[in-house]
């Protein structure tokens, strides 16, 4: 099948001090194309794109839209001439309705109540139901955007720019995405997808340009290939699958009996009634699509939030009503998503930061006096056992890419001798490599006879690891199942559903 | 007809001219905090308009030209907590607090030739039968023009912010930033605009009492007025009609506690003079008891300095 070409990129390049983000990237795409663009974090994609959309501006480099030269100055330009994004973290505004969103992202919208009334309509059309009126502080991750999606093509795209649309949905909703994304395709808009999800981009992408550091290494028809073979594209290295042998589980290590307490941020998640246990060598793992209350049941059972006694017990004891360091000495680490700002201190030093989570079970401070020498022997342990690449322990956390800084957090935890670990994201905006690295620690910790705790939005990575898997929904915690024999469409339910989207597609 | 020597019409005229220079000041905090930037120097930029106005009604013999004056010198100050804050990125509390320190010290510089001189008048509005109403016209129909225009600019303000697109997009920067910036929104002009109008108000709040209320120069003259007004604006929780209804209403605390000092009634002045803080500080603790509201009152970027990384 020959399509028109519409959009041609051509030899751009975009440096920032310290590091080339794109490096002589050239790809076309034809109308009505399903286009992916397939990267580890930090390959380049969010920067190529962006330069497409008008937010930053190429250094070299030559873009042509529909035969004429193209170099938009700003994203208003860029839209006027059919060029259209669905941003990766979402461009909304909680406290504005969603018709005031969508207003925002337009160049001329129409009056409110027209506006209003074509949201509506072109919500239904594509199955993507939505009420303008509602805040979008109060909608759902799937829900919000959807109101990015309906911005985008109430201007009527040519081309669609997608930056990881479907981390944030449950697979029942990718699955209404790609009815809408497929749909929009077939009229003849352009679709430029950018995803590290490879089983997605084969079912959908007609074909797929890869980067690696800033370069194109390799243009290729999604489907004809196997996932495995797009991930090495990727990542340039043969992967190994994190490795582990059966071992008979011991006794239960973490208990959490009917465990309920509220939020502590206005729009968060107050977690109801739940209970699980964890036993000595295994690893559950907990998914839900976020704000379902993964934040709040990491900070329950880090002891950051309190909860009634007996509602937590750490190998036996009672911990409910104990905070962070009780819960420490009794054996439990945890390591929270944020890494900046909750796992670490972003200003001060990787020692220091050893030293804050640390202290307690490794002994580093003895009668109110720190023990630098031996806080620095243990920054150093955690560097070279989890390859954090740094100049030294000395350099603030926040000079450290996520993904090295993501190593330094879980290895700091895992190297205390920890009898239970609770993690939350641990490897999100890490890079394949790194992320095969945290999951093989967390395996072998798992062997050494540790309860683990995952707490993850990423579906595949906990059926990579887990051994017993369970769903967060508005709080409540669904029954945990071996993870062996699970499928998609299962745990999809557990998840949720499509939050009340089922008749959304009804007949397309 | 007076209830303890007060007579309800003037005390209710008299504190709707009282409440003008906070009403000012505070709206255009208002339009200030609904950008996402918190300017703590709303005294300083008062002070300075008080006196700009002060001299330039004397050098020109005409109040609208020291009206004018002043809204430029709040302007001016503000400015320079625009260029700290959005070009610098200094951090907006301590800049606040440095330019009231700063506005208070160039004020009084300015001042001192001026102390003791007394502007031309600004003559008050009449509108014929309206004025002659017996209770109504006293009370509503018979002010100088000020006090009808810092009205009028709440109505603005309110639908501006309502039902345009420029309100729309100054709520968005705001309420994220990030977001708007990545729509193509220029955020730090629209922050930069919003700094510099609310200058002006204070400018303009601070002349009505020099030219006006206290019609000459003393070192101070704004007593706390800017403070008055940043605290009007959390009880307003932002929303320009209320901004209008907390005016009048610590403007009426200051009025009324003249009133019973002169009526010789036995509270205690400084009960009366703390009480606009306390009605803040309650409000605060209702506003934040009840969470989900007060929350969405709050623009989420205030106080948040925004840089335009990759």
């Amino acid at each position: 099948m020959t399509r028109p070409v519409l959009l041609t990129v051509e030899g751009l390049t975009k440096a920032y001090p310290g590091v080339v983000a794109n490096s002589d990237v050239s790809f076309s795409i034809g109308a009505g194309e399903v286009h992916a663009l397939l990267g580890e974090n930090g390959a380049g994609k969010s920067t190529l794109v962006k330069m497409i959309y008008g937010l930053v501006k190429p250094d070299a480099g030559t873009m042509t839209l529909r035969g004429a030269p193209y170099a938009p100055p700003k994203p208003g330009v860029a839209r006027a001439q059919g060029v259209a994004m669905v941003f990766q973290h979402f461009s909304l505004f909680d406290a504005l309705d969603v018709a005031e969103n969508v207003a925002l992202g337009m160049e001329h919208p129409p009056k409110m109540g027209a506006l209003a009334e074509r949201i509506r309509a072109v919500s239904l059309e594509y199955g993507l139901p939505l009420d303008p009126v509602r805040l979008v502080g109060d909608l759902s991750a799937g829900e919000r955007q959807r109101v990015e999606i309906i911005r985008c093509l109430l201007q009527d795209p040519k081309l669609l720019i997608m930056d990881e649309p479907t981390s944030v949905l449950t697979p029942q909703e990718v699955d209404i995405l790609f009815q809408t994304l497929r749909k929009l395709a077939s009229e003849g808009t352009a679709i430029l997808y950018i995803s590290h999800k490879l089983e997605e981009i084969r079912s959908l992408c007609d074909a797929a340009t890869i980067l690696r550091r800033g370069r194109v290494v390799a243009t290729c028809t999604p489907r004809d290939k196997t996932a495995r073979d797009l991930a090495e594209m990727m990542v340039g290295t043969v992967l190994t699958p994190p490795a582990r042998s059966e071992k008979p589980k011991g006794r239960v290590l973490l208990e959490v009996t009917r465990l309920s307490v509220r939020s502590p941020s206005a729009f968060g998640t107050a977690l109801k009634d739940i209970s699980f246990s964890v036993h000595r060598g295994e690893i559950l793992g907990i998914a839900g699509v976020a704000g379902n209350g993964q934040d709040e049941l990491l900070l329950a059972l880090s002891g950051e939030l309190r909860s009634p006694g007996g509602s937590v017990k750490i190998d036996g004891e009672d911990m409910g009503d104990r905070g962070p360091n009780d819960r420490r000495r009794a054996g439990l680490v945890a390591a929270p998503e944020e890494r900046l700002g909750h796992a670490a201190a972003p200003d001060m030093s990787l020692t220091e930061n050893a030293l804050l989570s640390g202290a307690e079970r490794r002994g580093l401070v003895s009668g109110g006096f720190i023990d630098w020498a031996g806080t620095r022997a243990f920054a150093e342990e955690v560097v070279a056992a989890y390859d954090v690449r740094t100049p030294g322990v000395g350099v603030a956390a926040r000079a450290l890419s996520g993904g090295n800084l993501q190593k330094f957090v879980v290895g700091r935890e895992l190297s205390q001798d920890p009898a239970v670990v609770v993690v939350n994201q641990p490897t999100w905006g890490v890079d394949a490599s790194a992320a095969a690295a945290i999951r093989q620690a967390l395996i072998d910790r798992a062997m050494n006879g540790a309860a683990v705790v995952v707490i993850s939005q990423d579906l595949d990575e906990l059926l990579e690891i887990a051994d017993r898997f369970a769903a967060l929904n508005g709080g409540r915690l669904s029954a945990p199942r071996p993870t062996q024999g699970l499928t998609v469409d299962q745990i999809g339910l557990m998840m949720g559903g499509a939050h009340g989207m089922e008749v959304a597609h009804h007949g397309a | 007809m007076t209830f303890g020597g007060i007579d309800p019409a003037l005390l209710i005229a008299s504190l709707m001219v009282a409440s003008v220079p906070i009403m000012l000041a505070a709206i255009g905090e208002l339009v200030v905090e609904k950008a996402g930037v918190l300017n703590l120097g709303v005294e300083g930029m008062m002070i300075i308009g008080a006196v700009c106005g002060l001299a330039a009604a004397v050098q020109s013999g005409s109040p609208v030209v020291g009206f004018a004056a002043a809204a430029a010198g709040g302007a001016a100050l503000a400015l320079i907590f625009a260029f700290l804050t959005q070009t610098l990125l200094a951090n907006q509390v301590a800049t606040g607090l440095a330019l009231t320190l700063f506005g208070l010290g160039l004020s009084s510089l300015i001042g001192q030739g001026f102390v003791g001189v007394k502007p031309p008048q600004t003559e008050r509005l009449t509108f014929g039968p309206l004025t002659d109403l017996p209770f109504l016209g006293k009370v509503l129909f018979h002010h100088d023009p000020i006090v009808y225009l810092s009205i009028a600019i709440i109505a603005a303000v309110w639908a501006v912010l309502k039902y345009t697109r420029t309100g729309l997009i100054l709520r968005a920067v705001g309420e994220n930033h990030d977001a708007a910036h990545a729509l193509g929104y220029k955020v730090q002009r629209v922050r930069l605009l919003a700094i510099l109008f609310g200058g002006a108000m204070a400018g303009l709040g601070g002349a009505y009492i020099s030219l006006i209320r206290v019609p000459q120069w003393t070192d101070g003259i704004t007593s706390g007025a800017g403070w008055i007004a940043l605290a009007i604006v959390v009880f307003a929780s932002w929303k320009p009609w209320r901004v209008l209804l907390g005016a009048y209403l610590f403007g009426g605390i200051t009025v009324l506690q003249l009133n019973l000092q002169a009526a010789g009634a036995r509270i205690p002045v400084e009960y009366l003079s703390m009480s606009p803080y306390l009605i803040t500080i309650l409000v605060l603790v209702i506003m934040s008891a009840n969470r989900g509201r007060g929350a969405i009152g709050a623009p989420a970027s205030l106080g948040r300095n925004f840089h335009a990384s990759r």
